[in-house]
């Protein structure tokens, strides 16, 4: 069971954000997809989703469902204002298995409130989603995709905007996933994050500059390449071939 | 004169009024939902702009089929989608904004609307379209308002759970089933409908009045969505009956007089309203709950 990513090129009004990349995710792994600004990082990860177009290559899902890829994100687009509790918006992690019309059983209602726990927001269940911090709505919707049960979570830059404290007992949350066998896949941007949570780096600049390792992918080297390919690729001659 | 006669009698002595009050409901029960929904999905004035694109239609149905009731709802139902679809696509291929483009079709259709009614009839058929006569409401319209009311009610129960997601989080319902569109076309069709099914009784312009307004006042009041829209068809049905009665009284036109009352009650809630009115909004003011000491 793996995510394989084969010569994968996306572009935004012809312009590559992701260029001829190559990489396999397996069961169980914790990657961490590190990079520049504008690296390609959260259109690599919209594209493992299949949420965009590849140019060329593909995406394949071997093994597994959509069902069994739980997707966070960047700065969700969900409109805090809405009415909806925390409990309703953490239960929607249950889509795959309540669907149209089914009723929310009392396991089920039992699984969403321990994720809620995990996330230390099972206090605030009945609340309104609009009287909740950027820290706490973090925090549901991480137990959102812990009620998904998935193998593979995916998430894009989920500590943007989010405090140090919540950061952290996410990361921990994130290990513990990855310790009970799950599949970690996330886009980050702290240095220190990844060498502290994550045994796998992909380094991108819209391509992939090295994979593999932490310790072995996150050296001055790569780092250096990795600028200078974010400055040959605005460059005209890029992509010639 | 007791309140019989002032609240039953019209309804009982009339054929008229009795139609006119059984389509004003059947409008209530399902555009107060859909109303709640555009409201939801930040709408309020798509429903506004598709309302204008049906004018077109209908006066197309009108040139072809006289005024007969299924060729002008037919022609209004067939330019709103078409409106509709165009907003859609041109937002996908181009960087405007859904919006923007509603304002800039709707314009358009509004003034081909006018230019078919007022070269190809009289000026009173114009009125008509634009703010239709509730009173005028007979059997077969009557049917069609029914038939639309109910298409609506089962169709927003079948996808009311993914409808609710897409408004809430889109970007989820595509990652878990990868086809948000669908839901999004399928309540437009019903939004077309029911601004379709009204356009009779209220007119293109009126009829998406006692869709909107009273699932905006209903924000006022409650929170949770259900209550939202059970609210939003009571008010609905509250603002229809007194607009009739009052329309029967003072003998002024049905439609905007059922739209006044809509109006006059969102005005009441907006500084009377529970949930988010001004005065409730100044009374709690600076307070806070205080912890009480269970006993």
């Amino acid at each position: 069971m793996n995510i394989e990513v084969a010569n994968l090129t996306v572009s935004y009004q012809r312009k590559p954000a992701v260029h001829h990349l190559n990489i396999c995710f397996e069961q169980g792994e914790m990657w961490a997809v590190f990079g520049p600004n504008g690296a390609g990082k959260s259109t690599l990860l919209k594209a493992v989703m299949r949420l965009l177009q590849a140019d060329t290559g593909s995406i394949n899902w071997n093994g597994i469902a959509r069902s069994d890829i739980a997707y966070l994100p960047q700065q969700s687009d969900i409109d805090r204002s809405l009415p909806m509790t925390v409990f309703e918006l953490a239960a929607l992690g249950l889509w795959y298995e309540i669907g149209f019309f089914g009723r929310v059983n009392a396991k089920q209602k039992e699984r969403v409130r321990a994720a809620l726990a995990r996330v230390e927001m099972l206090d605030y269940a009945e609340q309104q989603i609009g009287h909740l911090s950027n820290g706490q709505f973090q925090r549901v919707l991480f137990a959102r995709m812990l009620v998904q049960n998935a193998k593979f979570l995916l998430l894009d830059e989920p500590f943007n905007a989010v405090d140090a404290g919540t950061t952290y007992a996410l990361l921990e949350v994130l290990r513990q996933c990855h310790q009970s066998g799950q599949a970690v896949i996330a886009v980050l941007h702290d240095y220190e994050q990844v060498r502290a949570y994550f045994p796998n780096t992909v380094l991108i600049a819209r391509e992939k500059v090295a994979a593999g390792k932490t310790e072995a992918v996150l050296t001055d080297e790569y780092l250096q390449q990795a600028a200078a390919a974010m400055h040959r690729v605005e460059s005209p001659q890029w992509c010639a071939a | 004169m007791n309140l019989y006669d002032y609240l039953i009698a019209p309804f009982a002595e009339f054929e008229f009024m009795r139609y006119a009050l059984a389509s004003v409901l059947f409008l209530a029960f399902s555009g107060a939902p859909v109303g709640v929904f555009l409201t939801m999905r930040r709408m309020s004035l798509v429903g506004d702009a598709l309302g204008h694109a049906v004018l077109p239609g209908a006066a197309v149905g009108y040139m072809i089929g006289g005024l007969s009731l299924p060729a002008m709802s037919l022609g209004g139902f067939i330019a709103g989608m078409l409106m509709a679809l165009l907003a859609g696509l041109v937002s996908r291929f181009t960087t405007l904004k859904e919006d923007a483009n509603f304002a800039a079709f709707y314009l358009t259709c509004l003034a081909i609307g006018v230019i078919l009614v007022s070269t190809n009839g009289s000026n009173i058929d114009l009125l008509h379209l634009l703010f239709g006569s509730v009173l005028a409401v007979d059997l077969p319209a009557l049917r069609l308002v029914a038939a639309s009311a109910s298409v609506t009610v089962l169709t927003l129960a079948v996808i009311y759970r993914p409808l609710v997601l897409e408004s809430i989080d889109p970007l989820f319902l595509k990652a878990v089933n990868g086809k948000g569109g669908l839901w999004h076309l399928l309540f437009l069709v019903l939004v077309v409908m029911n601004l379709v099914a009204g356009f009779q009784a209220l007119g293109t312009l009126m009829s998406v009045g006692l869709m909107m307004l009273p699932a905006i006042t209903a924000r006022l009041w409650v929170k949770n969505l259900g209550g939202l829209m059970l609210l939003a068809v009571c008010f609905a049905l509250l603002c229809g009956t007194a607009g009739l009665l009052f329309s029967y009284y003072v003998e002024i036109p049905s439609g905007p007089a059922i739209i006044l009352f809509c109006g006059g009650l969102y005005l009441f809630s907006v500084i009377f309203g529970w949930e988010s009115g001004v005065v409730l909004r100044w009374l709690r003011r600076g307070k806070h709950h205080q912890y009480q000491e269970p006993v």
